[in-house]
């Protein structure tokens, strides 16, 4: 049913974890649907110096939520207002059409990290 | 490290959704493919002898369940045709005497679902609540039938969460009220015992894969007397109540598969018990924040339903697959519908209690080893997705 590509981030999964000083954090999903994800960056000279997530949900969750950090990893912040869902799923070799709709969430939360930071005034 | 995939311990621990088909099974069946062929219908010498076979699988099948009468049995594609039948045959037949069913908020999708294909038809379907352990409300059973009551069907026991239902206090209230019961006995059949005749069961539906038979076949108990119409009609096999030449193979083995079963089962239940309990104690007591889902004692002796904080189902069945565990979870990403599993929605659970749901169905084949075996892996598996989880509470990780 999955890739080897999503199994491999579901078993090793990059990026894995929280940044407590971070400069912008974003939450989406919630746990009565089954996902939730929050995803942390650090930024230095508009660019995403690191990231980190932390995910409840199924596999593909947690495969796309690491396959996004790994994505957003060094990007500008425009460049990573621009990685898609689709982006991500394409980067894992595809997901099971159920799983794009309801666990592909972590580019959205990438976004509202990046939006929570633009929020708190931005430039670093 | 540096196993192959065919050298990795496999331990499989979902017989609820499939089980094998028992070696002295099949070595019945195999000349029902190639040289016991004739079709039951025939006079000639091979329809004989196809004839016999069945009727001698269907004198097993009536013995499983304590039916006095082999021709109360009907044999049907699976338990989903016998469901169907016995809903849709006895609530069309009896119309004239009342438009009302009752089932239970636990009962399998083809008896959920065709009562609500009924209730378009113009019937009334009451659906009874369960406590949180799983069994009916036999209360609010006695509260709901009336005249109209014409069918009530409830499960001897429920597959997901182990939960044995109290049929006989159920069957008394609804013969004092003159309706019909119908009893989907595929979890419970051969793993404990079922009496159709002291407990007064109307209708029961047997699926052949349930007790290591093959699949495509299952069966209905029909009582004498009972007044049901067909929902397959054609040439008139089974007493024109299932049209359809006879799958002879798959019969037979359904026959051997409730011999060999009904024989084992006293040894079989107890052994499945004693490994049912030692990994419930297990598992609830190596991880913290663990439930038991269903009834602690009043349970199927294969079953083990266990539940999680903070983590998903689909996630734990993925982990535990790689390291060779096959199991299922009631978490809405592992169903068709993305709809967290009905039945422990019923028993009370919220939405996120359901998704960190784990099931573990033993069999034949299973042994301490393999209980050992996953009890050694659970606590460390639930652990990393719990790290990973931003609904952990930080004191339960530690510092990571």
């Amino acid at each position: 049913m999955y890739s080897d590509k999503v199994l491999d981030h579901f078993r090793n999964p990059r990026n894995m974890g929280e940044i407590p000083d971070a400069d912008g954090v974003g939450t989406v999903g919630n746990p009565v649907c089954g996902d939730m994800m929050t995803i942390y960056i650090k930024v230095k000279d508009n660019r995403i110096a690191d990231i980190k997530f932390k995910t409840f949900g199924c596999g593909a969750a947690i495969a796309t939520s690491s396959m996004t950090t790994e994505l957003a990893k060094g990007k500008t912040i425009e460049e990573a207002m621009k990685i898609t869902r689709e982006d991500v799923a394409r980067d894992l070799g595809g997901l099971p059409p159920v799983k794009m709709h309801c666990s592909n969430l972590a580019a959205d939360a990438l976004h509202a990290a990046i939006k929570n930071y633009l929020e708190k005034g931005g430039k670093k | 490290m540096f196993l192959r995939s065919d050298e990795m311990r496999r331990v499989y621990l979902d017989h609820a959704a499939g089980r094998p088909v028992d070696g002295r099974v099949l070595e019945t069946m195999l000349p029902y493919f190639t040289q016991k062929y004739g079709n039951p219908s025939m006079v000639h010498t091979p329809g004989n002898e196809a004839r016999e076979a069945i009727e001698t699988a269907r004198g097993r099948v009536a013995k499983l369940i304590g039916a006095s009468k082999k021709e109360e049995i009907i044999f049907t594609s699976g338990a989903t045709e016998s469901n169907n039948l016995a809903l849709k045959g006895v609530a069309l037949r009896n119309r004239d005497r009342g438009n009302h069913i009752i089932t239970s908020s636990i009962e399998h999708m083809s008896v959920i679902n065709v009562c609500k294909d009924l209730a378009k038809q113009g019937f009334e379907v009451t659906y009874l609540p369960v406590d949180r352990y799983g069994v009916v409300d036999v209360a609010a059973l006695e509260k709901e039938l009336t005249e109209k009551t014409v069918l009530v069907s409830i499960m001897y026991a429920n597959g997901e969460i182990g939960t044995i239902e109290p049929i006989r206090e159920i069957s008394e209230l609804v013969h004092d009220h003159g309706a019909l019961l119908h009893v989907d006995a595929v979890a419970a059949a051969g793993q404990i015992p079922i009496d159709v005749e002291a407990e007064h069961i109307d209708l029961l539906s047997l699926s052949s894969n349930d007790i290591y038979g093959p699949r495509g076949v299952g069966a209905l108990y029909i009582k004498t007397g009972t007044r049901i119409m067909p929902i397959i009609q054609g040439g008139g096999q089974e007493r024109g109540l299932r049209s359809g030449t006879e799958n002879l193979p798959g019969i037979v083995g359904m026959g051997k598969a409730a011999e060999i079963i009904a024989a084992e089962m006293e040894t079989e239940s107890r052994r499945l018990a004693k490994l049912r309990d030692k990994m419930i104690r297990g598992i609830l007591e190596s991880v913290p924040v663990s439930f038991l889902n269903g009834h602690p004692t009043n349970r199927l002796p294969n079953n083990v339903n266990v539940r999680f904080s903070y983590i998903e189902g689909e996630s734990l069945i993925l982990s535990l697959d790689m390291e060779g565990v096959a199991c299922s979870s009631g978490s809405a990403c592992t169903s068709k519908t993305l709809e967290p599993s009905h039945v422990l929605l019923a028993t009370g659970l919220k939405h996120e209690e359901a998704h960190g749901s784990l099931l573990f169905t033993l069999g034949r084949q299973n042994n301490e080893e393999d209980v050992d075996y996953v009890l050694g892996l659970l606590p460390g598996i639930v652990r990393r997705l719990r790290v990973m989880s931003p609904l952990t509470p930080k004191e339960l990780i530690g510092d990571v």
